[in-house]
């Protein structure tokens, strides 16, 4: 769980995730609140950069930590900011243990639960678009926090990207090195919370940048 | 004006290098040495500008722009991208240090999987 400027909502978003998910890693990135011990009250392990780093690096640091437990065979990547259903969580671990697939990706947009800014639509979208283009690897959406994988998909898929490029990293990679992957339909709950604070469709600018001067 | 064709092409070669020297991983070693020759071109190029201003301006009419003051500023604007892509390149790989080393801190300083208690 990456984890930056959440200690208002994190600590019922983890004991909720702690009913289903007993093991769970969260990573601060050097938020300047109360998230780390919100957290570590919570009952998750926290791990502490000592700086930000940005969710990419978060989420590598995390999948660090998670694999050096050798008993664990799954790892989901999940926010922290209660945009992430659980069942939706759970769903993507049974078939991972079921099907003959490496990782399971979240899209917002298989079903009409979600209900994304329309802005936010069209920005996913062109950058789909992108990615189906530039990887061959083909998904229904772009950005999507709530990803399921085996120890397999996880080390081959080293996340090198800091910043918000790290989920069209990710799906470059699993087309790199050839790993199954089926897509699941998720919620991601917008609230008025997770809208003030999610990320603004400048970061496309941003994300463009950091997949070309790499 | 039909000589302009040359400064076009000094100046595209110019920003052709920078693009390739982007895309090659490049060695430490090659690296720091080709800034540091640049750099002493550079010095070099000053130097003569300021002893011999006519010849910049001579310069500038054999590769068809107007002023050697105009050329100065090609150059300038050259040096610029130049050595803004260099360091930015430099900023990249620092970042990709920082990153290993405070994920290494991080790591190090976390309960053992496993150990953890609440
Ligand atoms: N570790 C770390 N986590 C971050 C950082 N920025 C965001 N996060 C976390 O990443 C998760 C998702 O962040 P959001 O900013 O909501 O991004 P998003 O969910 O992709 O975008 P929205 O659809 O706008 O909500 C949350 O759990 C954040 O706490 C960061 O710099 N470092
Ligand atoms: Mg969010």
């Amino acid at each position: 769980m990456p984890l930056y400027n959440e200690g208002q909502v994190v600590r019922e978003v983890i004991l909720q995730a702690r009913a289903v998910f007993p093991n769970i890693v969260c990573v601060d990135d050097g938020s300047s609140d109360n998230s780390a011990d919100e957290a570590a009250a919570a009952g998750a392990v926290v791990v502490k950069h000592p700086i930000n780093l940005g969710q990419g690096a978060a989420l590598q640091t995390g999948l660090d930590y998670a694999m050096s437990d050798p008993s664990a065979e799954f790892f989901v990547t999940f926010d922290s900011d209660g945009q992430h259903g659980l069942d939706d969580a759970l769903a993507m671990v049974t078939r991972l243990s079921e099907e003959p697939v490496d990782v399971i990706i979240g899209s917002r947009f298989l079903d009409g639960r979600t209900k994304p800014g329309r802005i936010k639509k069209v920005v996913l979208k062109l950058a789909v678009i992108f990615e189906n283009v530039s990887t061959g690897v083909r998904l229904t959406d772009a950005h999507n926090g709530l990803r399921a994988l085996n120890r397999r998909a996880v080390s081959v898929i080293r996340i090198e990207q800091n910043r918000m490029a790290h989920a069209s990293e990710i799906v470059a990679k699993i087309g790199q090195n050839k790993l199954r992957y089926a897509e699941h339909p998720v919620h991601i709950i917008y609230t008025d919370y997770s809208r003030a604070k999610g990320q603004s469709v400048w970061n496309l600018v941003n994300i463009l940048n950091d997949l070309i001067f790499k | 004006m039909d000589n302009q064709i040359i400064i076009k092409i000094v100046l595209i070669a110019a920003l052709a290098v920078f693009a390739v020297f982007l895309m090659l991983p490049g060695s430490g070693a090659r690296h720091l040495a080709l800034r540091r020759l640049s750099m002493i071109g550079l010095f070099a190029i000053a130097v003569v500008a300021v002893v011999f201003p006519q010849l910049i301006n001579d310069v500038a009419n054999a590769v068809g722009v107007g002023r050697g003051t105009d050329l100065l500023l090609y150059g300038l604007i050259v040096v610029f991208i130049g050595n803004s892509l260099a360091a930015s390149r430099r900023y990249r790989h620092t970042e990709r240090e920082v990153t290993n080393l405070a994920r290494a801190l991080a790591l190090a300083e976390a309960p053992k999987p496993g150990s953890h208690q609440d």
